[in-house]
């Protein structure tokens, strides 16, 4: 370390205070908008309890569905909710999973998502799904109830620091002991979830605060001194960028999920088509740039398509836009794209430089920064054309016919998990929402379904947590009830919280569950497979063709009134999807029988450079001689 | 690895601290000192933090410090163009016959004696950390007792402040 360049000290001062002093500079801070968000009604000074102050904030903020299960230190605001006919609860059976559905319910709509959940334990099975909406940015608030502001600190029953346990995987969390600051608070809370870089925000309230008398007005003051976004690009960046894209002879852009989080999809197509660059997009980005579209070259990663981990490999100008850098996407950081100059642009300043030094940082919002580059590139290619990109294209082009994501016949006449998952995707189209929880079933719904638009494909990307596909699913039917919602998920994954199909039937939320029963955590298998010497240690699942079954996944939907189907042969794979795509009035579970050889390739094995992706165990792509 | 001094303007809420403190400790930095106080403006309160980094991580603990809600404005203060003072007290064993050797040591520093007993003083001082250093090697051979110590205090030199500069891009 001690050898590294010396940071000048005088340039690192400047960095420092950038951040905010830009703000101040621009003129369009989000502050100058209305920072509390729904219709605005004035409400005149009126008495009553801190919990109905709970609810009525969330009316007022318009706040539709909310997702929760109460408990002692959350009763008291229990009883107004009751008789709110603005906000719908829907009662769930694991705190865990209001809040993915939470999250289900923000990625498919832009909305802020919402779940509540009593003291201590009920506030500890929301960690989770923070921390998850804290990784992959989405907008959530979870209310949770806290003992008796005397009590707290004395180890009182169900008491748990949950603002100090949340602080490091929340953007905020707050605790109220004054019921007269809920309002505030709660505007606050909505207002910090989805600004700026999107994430979750916890408001924990003490029992006495919500049953004490307080006077509610609205819209309350949201005072945040220390909060603010950047969201026009800087100009001379913007200059600078244009510079680099116009004479870059393989730019990429490198699109991460802040493109769909800024509903900036239809200025990016816009700017790609401009500049011709290739497109890759990430895991949370699948959607932001149509799969169809000739100029998507795939998603890039450890499972990425040889085309898109190559463009990135040999590009000599990434262009990325609200994507991080991930250590899944770059692979040994030191090897990632050696040759490239770096245009960031986000709008986390803490993101850019943090993992790969960025040559043009951009603070802002993609959905002004990305047509403020594309109006930079129009006059500087005034003066300047834009590079020929046909050789770029040319071997980009031979990369993809050459090698397409694929896969092999599985030998022990099972059926191929991604031929399942590709019908699943063909038979409902583009319109349909795709929930996938996390291993070989995640990364097979990345790759083989085809995305056309953006919030059509919802997963744990960052966190990888197992068991966000079902509850994750119940969110985004309940924000979008007419798109068909398919929870694709794994044995394994299923069966962490498979209870919510309990709320799904109960509350009229038909969602699609395809379990991709390979009767074993998978991923885990295939590593094992490749790395220790095929010694399965506790993989096996007993879930699936030739075992005992347990539980079995038809008996199980059937148990909770949802409609079970079996499929175990490649003749039944679409007779069946067709058949779930019929039933509208309940949930639907099928159990895909599916071989657990298959394995998910590419692959770019974990601590070597993304040169070494191999398309198939042992093979890695033949290399054409640089130019 | 190099001290480096942070000045961050904070809202004077419960929590702050640990927040800024468990920002450091997740990365790993070593606070070499805090001091935390309020400040001329009622509510917002100021820490002097004292880190040992390097210039790229020092750059993101502070970015993601700023990301903090409660964090209001971060600058670093570079020696030259700040001043910065320790306080210190230091127990020492001072008895009849060495009582008049501390005391004109201490004096030398410009160091107060602030409690006397048969056979100890509490001397006080304040300086940059040179002289708080040289001070306690003179101060040693008669015996150490006890030292405390408050964290680095610091201010940027001539009439610009920090808080009024952080407060009017408030307002703006």
């Amino acid at each position: 370390m001690s050898n590294s360049t010396p940071a000048n000290p005088a340039s690192v001062a400047k960095s420092i205070s950038r951040p905010k002093d830009a703000a101040a500079a621009v003129s369009s801070v989000v502050e100058a908008s209305n920072p509390v968000q729904g219709p605005n009604n004035i409400v005149a000074p009126t008495q009553m309890t801190g919990s109905q102050a709970i609810v009525r904030s969330l009316e007022e903020l318009g706040v539709k569905d909310v997702f929760g299960l109460p408990g002692g230190a959350i009763l008291p605001t229990y009883d107004p909710l009751m008789d709110s006919t603005k906000v719908n609860h829907i009662l769930v059976r694991h705190e865990q999973g209001a809040g993915h559905a939470a999250q289900g319910y923000a990625m498919v709509s832009g909305e802020v998502g919402v779940c509540i959940a009593t003291s201590g334990p009920g506030a500890t099975n929301l960690v989770t799904a923070l921390a998850d909406a804290n990784m992959d940015s989405v907008p959530m608030v979870a209310i949770t109830g806290q003992v008796n502001s005397a009590f707290i600190g004395s180890d009182a029953f169900q008491e748990a620091d949950i603002v100090g346990i949340t602080m490091p995987i929340t953007k905020h969390a707050f605790l109220v002991t004054n019921p007269e600051d809920i309002p505030r608070v709660m505007a606050s809370a909505f207002y910090l979830a989805q600004t700026g870089r999107p994430g979750p925000v916890l408001v924990d309230i003490t029992k006495d605060a919500q049953t004490a008398q307080m006077t509610f007005s609205w819209p309350p003051k949201v005072d945040l001194p220390g909060y603010r976004v950047v969201t026009r690009g800087h100009n001379k960046q913007l200059r600078e960028a244009a510079k680099l894209i116009a004479g870059a002879t393989r730019p990429v852009l490198y699109v991460g999920g802040g493109v769909i989080k800024a509903d900036a999809h239809e200025e990016l197509k816009a700017f790609a088509e401009f500049i011709n660059a290739p497109v890759v997009t990430t895991l949370t980005a699948r959607g932001a740039f149509p799969d169809s579209h000739p100029q998507h070259v795939g998603m890039p990663g450890m499972h990425g398509a040889v085309s898109a981990v190559t463009a990135l490999q040999q590009s000599d100008l990434l262009i990325t836009l609200g994507a991080r850098f991930d250590d899944r996407v770059t692979g040994v950081l030191s090897s990632f794209a050696p040759n490239a100059k770096v245009i960031h642009a986000d709008i986390d300043p803490a993101e850019i430089s943090k993992n790969r030094v960025a040559d043009v940082p951009i603070v802002g919002s993609l959905d002004e920064i990305i047509p403020q580059l594309f109006e930079a590139c129009q006059t500087r290619f005034e003066t300047e054309p834009q590079q020929d990109l046909s050789n770029w294209w040319s071997l980009l082009d031979r990369l993809r016919e050459t090698y397409p994501i694929g896969y092999t016949e599985t030998h022990d006449g099972l059926s191929a998990p991604q031929h399942v998952i590709g019908r699943i995707g063909e038979l409902t189209g583009p319109e349909g929402v795709y929930v996938a929880g996390v291993g070989q079933h995640q990364m097979w719904a990345a790759q083989f379904v085809k995305y056309e638009r953006p919030r059509s494909w919802l997963n744990s990307a960052g966190l990888g947590t197992m068991g966000y596909s079902v509850p994750a699913a119940m969110g985004a039917k309940v924000a979008q009830p007419d798109r068909v919602v398919w929870a694709i998920d794994g044995d394994g994954c299923f069966q962490m919280t498979n209870q919510e199909l309990a709320t799904c039937v109960i509350n009229n939320i038909p969602i699609k569950v395809a379990v991709i029963n390979n009767s074993s955590l998978g991923m885990v298998r295939q590593w094992q497979t490749l790395f220790y010497d095929a010694r399965y240690s506790n993989t096996d699942l007993n879930t699936g063709h030739g075992t005992a079954r347990v539980p079995d996944f038809v008996k199980l939907a059937d148990a909770y009134g949802c409609v079970g189907l079996r499929c175990e042969r490649d003749e039944d794979i679409d007779a069946t999807i067709q058949k779930a795509l019929e039933i509208n009035d309940r949930p639907v579970v099928i159990d895909f029988v599916v071989s657990a050889d298959s394995m998910v390739w590419p692959m770019v094995p974990a601590g070597v450079s993304n040169d070494q992706i191999q398309i198939a165990r042992g093979m890695t792509p033949e290399w054409e001689e640089e130019d | 690895m190099a001290k480096h001094t942070l000045s961050v303007l904070v809202e004077d809420v419960p929590g702050v601290l640990t927040r800024v403190a468990s920002l450091f400790a997740r990365r790993a930095f070593n606070i070499h000192s805090l001091a935390v106080g309020p400040t001329e403006i009622e509510g917002i309160s100021r820490m002097t933090v004292v880190v040992d980094a390097e210039g790229d991580s020092l750059e993101q603990v502070t970015k993601q410090l700023n990301k903090l809600i409660n964090v209001i404005k971060i600058v670093e203060l570079l020696p030259e163009s700040s001043v910065q003072r320790d306080h210190i007290m230091v127990k020492v064993r001072a008895d009849a016959a060495t009582r008049l050797q501390v005391t004109q040591a201490a004096e030398l520093f410009r160091a107060s004696v602030i409690d006397v007993a048969t056979d100890s003083l509490v001397i006080e001082a304040t300086g940059n950390a040179a002289k708080i250093e040289a001070l306690l090697s003179v101060l040693e051979p008669f015996g150490i007792r006890e030292i405390v110590q408050a964290g680095t205090l610091a201010v940027g030199r001539g009439s610009k402040s920090m808080s009024d500069r952080a407060l009017k891009s408030l307002s703006a």
